[in-house]
């Protein structure tokens, strides 16, 4: 396949792992995508990097970072008569305190499952007696496409869809990472889709306050081995920076007009992140333009979140233990039947390390 | 999640869409979000929008660079 084969020669790995070992420099390192995550598990890197390299993973994955409380919320709305909630596919399994929308799907909630935010806009114009609730979960790569149904729907006049937006932005994130009293991670491998719409601005802060190096890289085995060299790299010469090994889709001024769609039916607001707690500016709400819209204003009766016994999602999405740390990891929660979110995804740190690492089994 | 993939535009329709062929597989996405799109242009999907274009250039510069460390030869022989 064009632009991706082309990356995947035996030949250019090892020479990247020669690379790496020549410069003879130890790191912890974090990815904070869960694309990366998932790439990083099913080709075997970790292993290869190990003792020199340490890769730690993230809060990279949306589906993983939804808090209870919003999934509770989530549920809520779907079992109301009336409503459609469509969603991706990614949600359906994350649990909640009243279960998961699967299983509200099988109690009868109307929980539909679609590709596109477009797909959920074309399901409130086939059907003008329900109200159709587009479930929002992703970073800067997928609210602007939120941000596009909204438009269209309101282009299209619908009076029936409506958006639970629960998205989340990266740069918050990294900052309260950062600030966090155990931080010690040495540099950030920066996911490549979400600089796609941000450019390489947004990460400045973290070498030039922070001193941390930073390297945006691609999804091909080869581009995250290129993105390790060039942060180990930084690290041996005291030069942090914001490197783009990614410079195949991501320009420096990243994607404007899907910025500006964004900030157009967006405004920034506070978020609560799994495993990180509130982080002011994280999140996007409606704009009062369109809080018609907004099924998040909706009076809908939340049941409390209880802790969740033993689960440590938490503290896997803070990079401070691995999936392995977990005592439910590999027992009462596998893909098959998940406690944590983590191991919902399939770019969920403990789903990658229980489907592909040979820790994991 | 954030997932997106190079497909190449293969025609340009109306309403601010475009037919484009991932592996064979054709799609219509929306063009709603990415200026100047040209058929015969490479585009990163996600969730039915084209995100950005390929920088073909950037592209095999990428790969030159990399090649250049294959040629240091295996960790191993």
């Amino acid at each position: 396949m064009k632009y991706l084969d082309e990356y995947r020669s035996p030949a250019i790995l090892q020479g990247q792992l020669r690379a790496i070992r020549e410069l003879d420099t130890s790191a912890v390192l974090m990815e904070v995508c869960g694309t990366h995550t998932m790439v990083i598990s099913r080709s075997g890197l970790r292993p290869l990097l190990t003792p020199e390299v340490d890769l730690v993973s993230g809060p990279g994955c949306p589906v993983c970072v939804t808090s209870e409380r919003d999934m509770g919320r989530a549920l809520a709305l779907a079992s109301i008569e009336d409503v459609i909630l469509a969603t991706f596919g990614d949600m359906v399994r994350v649990p909640g305190p009243q279960g998961t929308l699967l299983e509200a799907s099988s109690r009868g909630a109307a929980v539909k499952v679609v590709y596109s935010p477009l797909d959920a806009v074309a399901l409130a114009r086939e059907n003008p007696d329900r109200r159709v609730v587009f479930l929002g979960v992703g970073f800067e790569t997928t609210a602007p496409t939120v941000a596009a149904a909204v438009l269209r729907a309101r282009e299209e006049g619908l009076g029936n869809f409506f958006v639970l937006s629960l998205h989340k932005l990266i740069p918050p994130a990294l900052k309260a990472l950062v600030h966090m009293e155990d931080f010690s991670i040495d540099g950030f491998l920066l996911p490549g889709h979400v600089s796609v719409v941000l450019g390489t601005e947004a990460y400045r802060f973290l070498p030039r306050e922070h001193g941390i190096p930073c390297v945006i890289s691609g999804f091909e085995p080869a581009d995250i081995l290129r993105a390790v060299y060039l942060l180990l790299r930084m690290k041996a010469e005291g030069k942090p920076e914001v490197a783009n090994e990614y410079s195949r889709a991501v320009r420096p001024e990243g994607n404007r007009r899907a910025r500006e769609t964004m900030c157009r039916v967006f405004r920034e607001a506070d978020a609560e992140w799994r495993g990180l707690g509130l982080i002011p500016g994280s999140g996007l709400a409606l704009r009062e333009e369109f809080a018609d819209l907004d099924a998040g204003s909706w009076e809908v009766e939340v049941p409390e979140v209880r802790e969740r016994s033993g689960c440590r999602c938490g503290d896997v999405l803070c990079g401070r233990i691995r999936p392995t740390e977990c005592p439910l990891f590999a027992r009462s929660c596998t893909p098959d039947s998940p406690f944590g979110p983590c191991m919902v995804s399939s770019e969920g740190t403990c789903a990658s390390y229980y489907l592909y690492e040979e820790e994991g089994r | 999640m954030c997932l997106a993939i190079p497909a190449e535009v293969v025609e340009l329709q109306e309403n601010e869409t475009a037919l484009v062929e991932i592996g064979g597989v054709r799609k219509v996405v929306s063009l709603m979000l990415l200026d100047g799109v040209k058929v015969g242009d490479y585009v990163l999907v996600h969730a039915g929008f084209a995100m950005e274009k390929v920088d073909r250039e950037e592209a095999e510069r990428t790969l030159a660079i990399l090649e250049e460390a294959a040629e240091y030869g295996p960790l191993y022989e």
